[in-house]
């Protein structure tokens, strides 16, 4: 029986280990940078807490902290809460566009036949296989104003060659680049959702005088709701963070909270700011965290 | 096989009171009817060239194996599957084309399919929303269903928080609220134990007659199909092989198949020596010299094999000759007893190495029994109890 217990709480112990080592023990170290204030010295803050100078100079030095970077950093004389707020709103119609994409593509997949179902959801995630970056920048090749979607409209005589598309360096590439980055995020729980869904539902809706399109909104569509919240925090959540997307597709005025924080962080060379930015964005994303995982346990409470 | 009543099982059966017999009335108009109705899915034939006529009230069987086209016949009806060619109406109207929604048909799953994220009520008045119908109607039809089914205490239950007996009625609730022509019912009570299934059986009929509905039930299980039916439609492949009340099924099968598929059967292969004025004799190897008798004329001639059916309960089985005049009497081996509590089943070998199985009732408490394994018995049964079948 001890035996039993000891292994058991072993078992339990390793995740609990990787959760504080590479989790909680970093937020830590961010945390307390951000309490910080910036010097220049190597590293560019103080106070460090060193134990070499005894308990005493260990201890004035908690008293050197303070919240004085997350006023900055909540400031309106300051531009963080405007990019806040342009994440999540540029994440929101992402997810938006996102969700009109996928779902079709899921629907369209849940009910091909069983045989080919495989092969669909292996093209689903074959991106995977080339590096993110490496994608972002071929969209940069195809949206220039010399790039491929120009060159084949200008060929197709819809638009003429003085006047190009402006797509490149506005907020509408970086609509574009996360819609197609996080598409198999959004298709993948949404499929997974509609797929185990019974088909004599639809039968049964079909029989007590639903046409097909009522039943698909009275049924398939409230069924899938978990594969659509699932989905669309697991796009939404990434995205307000994103930052690639918008440093490489994105113009100078896209206003994302995560290029703000690389600026600050490299530009700027203020580690502090930067790191009451992450923390606050941390905070920020909480929310739908939170909500996800509710969803979560609801959907795993009604099996 | 033709379809429909055959001439040979019209004849006997005597006793049986028909008060509810539509389909004997030649002015009878049909509420259902398939008419030259084929079914392919690709090479398979589903559904050959059937023909059948259901009547209004009627409870009515789809009886056979696994693949014998019942459930295809059934869903032709509900509109799930389209003829590939023939014709289905229902009450006058053709309903070839007509998509399920605008069908007065409403089909109890097999799987239930109820609506998991729907309380009990809402499934059950999710039809009546369809027709849009009042507010007031849809909760006075849903209170009515949920009493008819005595389930007025669950209705704000998920589909997930009740027992397998209780989704059962609460789907019988749901396809009946909205008082369809015809209820379509797809094995309807397979998931259920074999007790709550026997109590269903009979509060389905109930239901039936109280409501005056037409139901339609397919199901593989012969004693359900006898137990709830007015009349049964044995089919294989395709095909209906015979159709007709319970008991003609039973005591008059027209076949070798539907004898073997309906309960349980001797079939011994014999040959036809005389046959006139409703009587038959007729030699059999399994009979050795003894000749055997039914009371049955059959078309064949003299020399032709034909096949005696004998259900096992009309077999009996003595330790002495019996005296009784004029019955089929054959000498045997005991070779094994099957005891079931209220009947024991007796397998006797025959002299040629074949055997019969012959069912006797437990009628009194004696844990010996008289007859025992390797004992010299008889087999006996009048020439009432045989039936000639020629396929």
């Amino acid at each position: 029986m001890a035996r039993n217990a000891r292994g058991r709480w072993l078992v339990v112990a390793i995740p609990y280990f990787w959760l504080l080592a590479l989790f909680l023990a970093p937020f830590l170290i961010v945390f307390k940078i951000s309490l910080s204030q910036d010097a220049i010295a190597q590293p560019p803050y103080f106070p460090t807490f060193d134990l070499s100078e005894g308990w005493d100079v260990f201890r004035e030095a908690f008293g050197e902290l303070s919240f004085e970077n997350y006023g900055y950093v909540l400031s309106w004389d300051n531009e963080f809460l405007e990019a806040y707020g342009s994440s999540l709103w540029i994440a929101g119609i992402s997810t938006l566009l996102l969700l009109m994409a996928g779902y079709p593509i899921a629907y369209a997949m849940a009910r091909a036949p069983k045989s080919i179902r495989p092969t669909l959801l292996m093209l689903v995630i074959l991106p995977f296989w080339t590096s993110f970056l490496i994608r972002v920048y071929a969209w940069i090749g195809i949206l220039s104003p010399e790039g491929l979607l120009n060159q084949l409209l200008i060929a197709l005589g819809i638009i003429s060659p003085d006047a190009p598309l402006q797509i490149l360096a506005t907020d509408w590439a970086v609509y574009i680049g996360i819609v197609y980055s996080y598409l198999p995020f959004m298709i993948l729980p949404l499929y997974s959702a509609l797929e185990k869904m019974d088909d004599t539902l639809l039968e049964a809706a079909a029989d007590l005088g639903c046409t097909p399109i009522a039943a698909f909104w009275k049924i398939t569509w409230p069924l899938s709701l978990p594969g659509v919240f699932a989905g669309c925090l697991l796009c939404f959540i990434p995205a307000v963070g994103e930052f690639v997307i918008p440093d490489l597709l994105g113009g100078s005025d896209t206003l994302m909270i995560g290029k703000v924080l690389w600026t600050e962080f490299s530009v700027n060379r203020s580690w502090t700011v930067s790191s009451a930015v992450a923390v606050l964005l941390l905070l920020v994303l909480v929310v739908p965290i939170v909500f996800y995982q509710n969803v979560q346990a609801r959907e795993v409470e009604a099996r | 096989m033709s379809t429909g009543v055959t001439a040979t099982t019209q004849k006997t059966v005597g006793g049986i009171r028909r008060k509810f017999a539509p389909w004997n009335d030649p002015a009878a108009v049909p509420l259902i009817r398939y008419q030259n109705v084929t079914k392919r899915f690709g090479d398979f034939v589903a559904i050959d060239n059937l023909n059948l006529d259901i009547y209004e009230r009627e409870f009515f069987a789809l009886l056979g194996p696994s693949g014998c086209g019942k459930t295809t016949l059934m869903r032709m009806l509900a509109g799930f599957e389209e003829p590939t060619s023939g014709q289905i109406t229902l009450a006058g109207q053709d309903l070839v084309g007509t998509p399920p929604y605008k069908r007065q048909t409403n089909m109890m799953f097999q799987s239930y399919a109820l609506f998991p994220h729907m309380s009990v009520w809402d499934n059950i008045a999710f039809g009546l929303k369809q027709d849009g119908m009042s507010k007031d109607a849809i909760a006075a039809r849903v209170e009515e269903m949920l009493k008819l089914v005595k389930l007025e205490k669950f209705s704000k239950r998920k589909p997930h928080q009740m027992s397998g007996g209780q989704r059962q009625r609460v789907a019988l609730a749901r396809s009946l609220a909205k008082r369809p022509k015809v209820l379509l019912l797809d094995e309807p009570l397979g998931a259920l134990d074999k007790k709550l299934r026997e109590e269903t059986q009979f509060e389905l009929m109930d239901i039936q007659m109280e409501l005056g509905m037409t139901f339609l039930i397919v199901t593989h299980d012969q004693e359900e199909a006898m137990t709830v039916a007015d009349r049964i439609a044995v089919m294989n492949h395709g095909k209906l092989i015979q159709v007709d009340q319970p008991a003609v099924i039973y005591e008059q099968p027209n076949s070798r198949y539907v004898a073997d598929f309906v309960g349980d059967v001797n079939i011994i292969e014999a040959r036809i020596e005389a046959t006139g004025s409703g009587t038959s004799t007729l030699r059999a190897e399994a009979a050795g010299d003894m000749p055997l008798t039914v009371h049955q004329e059959v078309a064949s001639r003299p020399g032709d094999t034909v096949f005696i059916a004998i259900r096992p309960e009309k077999v009996r089985v003595d330790l002495d000759p019996p005296t009784e005049q004029g019955a089929n009497c054959l000498p045997g081996t005991v070779w094994d007893i099957g005891y079931l509590g209220d009947l024991s089943i007796y397998h006797v070998e025959l002299a040629n190495g074949s055997r019969i199985k012959a069912a006797k009732p437990n009628l009194t408490r004696m844990v010996e029994r008289p007859i025992s394994w390797d004992d010299k018995v008889w087999v006996s049964w009048s020439a009432d109890a045989g039936v000639l079948l020629t396929s």
